[in-house]
């Protein structure tokens, strides 16, 4: 479609580059009133409430009267009472949801990331049927999360789950288990079902890098006789990991703010309970908005560290990288 | 061996498309069975009861639901793609000062944690006497979709040759024209890539939809079904459940067949260029 158009277009002619400077600065004004209508409404539904969150954490805001409020500086993060240490930093669940979180992110990204490969490098061979499956592929990407979490709820269910009925069918298990309930299975299980709906994504990701990598070094390494496993990592994996890694941090900040997911599956159960899901049980269901705002600010905190040290590293490698 | 590697290559494929399609495959064998017929587990459809497909929108809202989930997705579409375009063209066609700066702070929006703006979102929506409205989740779901749809239009943007647009400008079209008359019949195809994607978005969204509103006739669809309940509050309805779960994503599942190639294109577009 592009190269069409290329065709179609005439040389600039020479009086025109006259008015460039004019031209230059109009489209620039231009620009700049083009941009302003988004700037405008993102500074109002995310820089604002952004400003606001973290004003009303340094508060004891309620959510039944949002506009009585006193400030009292970092008592919700951490105070101290007569020698007893209050606030959000003391609070054992709050860093039971982070620790939630964090060991969410790392596991199930691991095990996307592998798996996704796994995908990928099938449905980068050539076998007939091959577009079919890609199209299969999509389809847990594109179920709902509150859908797939009540469908997996379902197949999970202690007593007339299939889950359940299958394992004992093939006599893996002796007994029913109680997956989204017991403390042990419960974490598990939202990884689980996390791995099935977001593979899809990491696999399509990595398939687009593969598609990208030139033929004729495989051409070379068959020639050569090389181990196709050999090739894998000491070629494939190489080249796709700038793709990879931006995948992978994809799905980390996507992990990082998990919460339908969690709150569907397992409701607010303190076992799997996300610091999203811990944040909104103060803001919402005990109308604590100061201290739900100071977790919302911390959770804020982290992701942005991430997201910073993310762009810098970016633009490093597209410095060395021009293209 | 090589027999062999081919049956293990075969095995990989169906047990990968097995789990992919069982649980949507089971919703729907479940949705079509009722009563005491779903505390035996069943692997293979043995009839089709309708009786969940008729108690969802006897038993409570859901055509009104599914309303207000096409009326929020499709405006929350219609005004990230046209606030999202004259953007993508400043961002991807003129060099101005502080445009990367700028891009970057977009970009770094669309990684927000929702929740991170919860408070102030509700405390905004409120204010605006926005709160159990749709107007109050389109606004709301503009945060969502708006960062991404810049960044993916813009990426697309550049990739069109730098020559298109000249030609106009000798021919003293104003920068406004440019966008309307040449950009946007090009920028067809990455604009319904760009919809499509933000329409999954917004048809998905559960967090802010099960916090700004409050009744159940104003609920879009997830929340709606998260928070169905049956006769007692102990006893789920899995039946309905999985039966709404069907409804709503049968047609997300056509869309994004039809549209295959064009949302791994868009979501490539926004991780692997980007």
């Amino acid at each position: 479609m592009t190269s069409a158009v290329a065709q179609e277009d005439a040389p600039v002619p020479v009086a025109a580059r006259g008015r460039r400077s004019s031209l230059t600065r109009s489209r620039i004004r231009a620009a700049w009133a083009f941009i302003a209508p988004s700037l405008i409404i993102l500074a109002l539904i995310a820089g604002w409430p952004l400003a606001r969150t973290i004003w009303f954490s340094f508060t004891d805001a309620n959510l039944n009267n949002l506009s009585d409020y006193e400030f009292i500086g970092f008592e919700n993060y951490l105070a101290n009472y007569d020698g007893e240490w209050l606030g959000l930093l003391t609070d054992p669940d709050w860093w039971h949801s982070v620790w939630n979180t964090v060991w969410f992110t790392l596991v199930s990204v691991s095990i996307e990331t592998v798996l996704g490969i796994v995908v990928a490098l099938i449905l980068n061979a050539a076998f007939p049927g091959r577009g079919l499956m890609r199209a299969i592929i999509l389809i847990p990407w594109a179920i709902p999360t509150i859908v797939s979490a009540k469908m997996w709820n379902w197949m999970l269910h202690d007593q007339f789950g299939v889950i359940n009925d299958m394992l004992l069918r093939l006599g893996l298990i002796a007994a029913p288990i109680t997956w989204t309930a017991n403390p042990d299975t419960a974490l598990w299980t939202v990884v689980m079902v996390d791995v099935w709906k977001t593979t899809p994504f990491m696999a399509l990701l990595i398939l687009a890098a593969l598609q990208m990598l030139p033929g004729d070094i495989y051409e070379a390494a068959k020639v050569d006789g090389v181990h196709p496993v050999r090739v894998f990592f000491r070629v494939t994996l190489p080249l796709i990991k700038p793709a990879l890694l931006v995948a992978v941090i994809f799905r980390a900040l996507d992990s990082l703010r998990v919460f339908d997911l969690i709150y569907v599956l397992t409701a607010n159960s303190r076992d799997t309970m996300s610091m999203s899901v811990y944040a909104r049980q103060q803001l919402v269901d005990f109308q604590e908005v100061g201290l739900g705002s100071a977790a919302s600010t911390l959770i804020f905190l982290i992701i942005a560290l991430l997201v910073v040290i993310t762009l810098a590293a970016g633009r490093v490698r597209l410095g060395e990288d021009p293209r | 061996m090589k027999v062999l590697s081919r049956i293990g290559f075969w095995l990989l494929v169906v047990a990968i498309g097995l789990f992919a399609l069982f649980p949507f495959y089971y919703a729907i064998i479940s949705s079509f069975r009722s009563g005491a017929e779903l505390f035996t587990v069943a692997y293979l459809p043995e009839r089709l009861d309708i009786s969940n497909y008729v108690a969802v929108f006897d038993r409570q809202p859901f055509g009104r639901n599914i309303l207000n989930s096409i009326i929020v997705a499709g405006s929350v579409v219609a005004v990230s793609l046209g606030l999202g375009m004259t953007a993508a063209y400043a961002f991807g066609r003129i060099a101005f000062r502080g445009r990367a700066l700028l891009l970057m702070t977009i970009l770094a929006v669309s990684m927000f944690p929702q929740v991170a703006v919860l408070s102030g979102m509700f405390e905004l929506i409120r204010s605006l006497g926005l709160y159990n409205t749709l107007p109050g989740l389109i606004l709301a779901n503009l945060m969502l979709t708006l960062p991404f749809t810049i960044w993916v239009l813009t990426t697309f943007m550049r990739e069109l040759p730098k020559e298109i647009e000249e030609a106009a400008y000798v021919d003293g079209a104003t920068p406004w024209i440019v966008v309307r008359r040449v950009f946007l019949p090009l920028m067809a195809p990455a604009a319904v890539t760009t919809g499509l994607l933000a329409f999954i978005v917004s048809w998905n969204e559960f967090l802010f939809a099960l916090t700004f509103t409050l009744t159940n006739e104003r609920r879009t669809v997830p929340p709606a079904i998260a928070l169905m309940t049956g006769s007692t509050a102990y006893e789920l309805p899995w039946g309905t459940i999985m039966a709404a779960s069907v409804i709503v994503t049968v047609p997300i599942i056509i869309l994004v067949l039809v549209f295959q190639r064009k949302i791994v294109a868009g979501l490539t577009a926004g991780a692997v260029k980007g």
